[in-house]
């Protein structure tokens, strides 16, 4: 797996190669598409991050000493949303998530081009992504 | 009064509002979320700026000639919202920060008086304002709430309403028009029904303003509220009617200057209506504003605007109902220009998000009416709302750039 920030290099390239939001918009319901789904059993409060319009769930489990996500939303643009944090952030080891700094989104320009609430609910998400991390590096020691 | 505009001639109107010329996302703005927040006429721009070049300063107080001019300015706009909503006295127009404010001032008002198992009436319509700060007046009396059910279409049921009344009911608190269906309430027949058994009635005025007059006396309601910003006023400035009798029974709210009649350490008088409900500096140039934006839309004719409005609303009830898989909710028979709808299989914040970035600004979600969404067991919907300044093509574009969102998102 590549690491933390060459996977944020190349998101930031990817939203660089499309002249206007629309076209972003259409790519970010691409990823939503390819989203690691949650198992349906998950799929409740439990696992519901607070701070967002639309529902969001995620899960994380250990593979060995890495970190893997899994997440579902009822809106298509959080579920891209939520598709480019966990490919950036899955398959990693707690550590790095924790020490990861996540200025590709502002990189991205993603907060601005997003309603208040969504950001408020993008940064939700990489807080719940980070908790996850915190919990499991506990887990590992 | 003369009317400016006969017939209504929207481009004039529209030059009106600098703001409904910019670009959003690089394409122009179609303002569709005036139930939110309408926009400002620069007629009221301009009083709110002449206060602050030319005469800001504290009312009621000073001795000097700038306070003595702010203070017949704001008291002058007292008259003009006594004018509009046909209340009898000025004083029963008491200036608040909002639709909000107004009802925390009843609702704490009632907080003395009520007594365990009275019994409060709301409907199953209401915008969370006129739902949570009874709740909390319950929780501190032991009243109880009950709730004025409603059909599919948004129609509040009225046989139901009166089997709830009985001599326990205290109060009753409808609003006139629902901000998430547009449902125009009967208000009239709501507020006799509650007078027979001796309860009084607040009503929530916030989205009728903008398209329909109140009479306070015609409907002999005891409370009616509303904010300036939904009828092209700004926004921190809107009001409490209350009867005469009404408003000398409720206790004052917030204790402060301007509210006193007579203050020592051991005891202190309240004023007379109605500054007994205004404490503190007041926002001023809001006040007067607020007087300026009902000159605005009289002189345009609230029966203009109201017969304008049913055009657009007919207009893009059409053009949506051919949109496939598309829902409205909120079809009672008498409904103000507002729509909420749905497309099935997309969530509405979706379908919003992608409109924002065509330049169409609608809202999205709960619209702060949670039971409603409960009510069709939904997370919220699209809700588009036009004003006497929005237009024909306007819809048009939104119709296509939904089109468009719909092709992105199915």
């Amino acid at each position: 797996m590549e690491s933390i920030s060459v996977a944020q290099e190349e998101i930031v390239e990817e939203f660089a190669m499309f002249d206007d939001w629309m076209q972003r918009y259409e790519y970010m319901i691409e990823l939503g598409k390819s989203l690691p789904l949650i198992d349906p059993q998950y799929k409740t409060d439990d696992y519901i991050i607070k701070g967002c319009q639309s529902k969001v769930w995620v899960h994380a489990d250990l593979e060995k000493d890495k970190l893997v996500f899994t997440a579902d939303s009822d809106a298509i643009i959080t579920k891209g949303i939520i598709a480019i944090l966990i490919r950036v952030f899955s398959h990693q080891h707690p550590d790095a998530i924790l020490e990861a700094d996540t200025s590709f989104i502002d990189q991205i320009g993603l907060k601005e081009h997003l309603s208040p609430t969504r950001a408020n609910g993008l940064v939700s998400m990489i807080k719940q992504l980070k908790m996850y991390a915190i919990a499991f590096k506990t887990q590992l020691n | 009064m003369d009317l400016i505009y006969s017939p209504m001639d929207v481009q004039k109107i529209r030059k009106d509002f600098p703001i409904l010329s910019r670009e959003v996302n690089g394409r122009p703005l179609v303002y569709f979320d005036n139930a939110a927040t309408s926009q400002t006429p620069l007629q009221v721009i301009d009083v709110i700026t002449d206060y602050y070049k030319n005469y800001n300063a504290n009312i009621h107080r000073g001795v000097h000639a700038l306070s003595q001019e702010a203070t017949d300015a704001y008291e002058a706009a007292r008259q003009k919202i006594q004018k509009h909503f046909n209340a009898a006295h000025p004083f029963e127009i008491i200036f608040t920060s909002g639709t909000t404010h107004s009802i925390n001032i009843v609702s704490n008002g009632y907080a003395q008086s009520l007594q365990k198992g009275d019994e409060l009436i709301v409907s199953a319509l209401e915008h969370h304002s006129n739902i949570v700060p009874w709740q909390m007046l319950c929780e501190k009396t032991g009243a109880i709430l009950k709730v004025i059910p409603m059909n599919q279409q948004g129609v509040l049921l009225m046989e139901e309403y009166e089997k709830l009344l009985s001599d326990k009911t205290k109060l009753v608190f409808v609003n006139h028009v629902s901000n998430a269906l547009g449902t125009v309430n009967p208000i009239k027949a709501i507020i006799e029904k509650a007078h027979a058994v001796g309860a009084q009635v607040l009503i929530d005025g916030a989205q009728a303003s903008p398209h329909i007059r109140a009479d306070v006396q015609a409907l002999d309601v005891d409370y009616y509220v509303t904010s300036a910003h939904k009828l092209c006023g700004p926004t921190g400035i809107g009001m409490l009617y209350g009867k005469e009798s009404a408003l000398k029974r409720l206790p004052p709210y917030q204790g402060g200057g301007e509210m006193i009649a007579e203050v020592t350490f051991k005891k202190t008088t309240y004023a007379d209506l109605p500054h007994k409900f205004e404490a503190g500096t007041p926002n001023i140039a809001g006040g007067i504003a607020f007087g300026a934006a009902l000159d605005y839309i009289n002189n345009i004719g609230m029966d203009q605007i109201a017969a304008y409005e049913e055009e657009l609303l007919q207009y893009a009830t059409a053009a949506l109902e051919k949109i496939p898989g598309l829902k409205i909710y909120g079809t009672a028979p008498q409904k103000t220009a507002v729509i909420s709808f749905n497309v099935e299989g997309i969530h509405p914040y979706d379908i919003g998000s992608i409109l924002d970035k065509l330049g169409i600004a609608v809202r999205t979600g709960h619209h702060c009416a949670q039971p409603i969404m409960d009510f069709y067991q939904i997370p919220g919907t699209v809700r588009a709302s036009f004003s006497f300044y929005n237009t024909f093509e306007e819809i048009d574009s939104m119709i296509a750039a939904l089109k468009k969102a719909l092709e992105m998102l199915q």
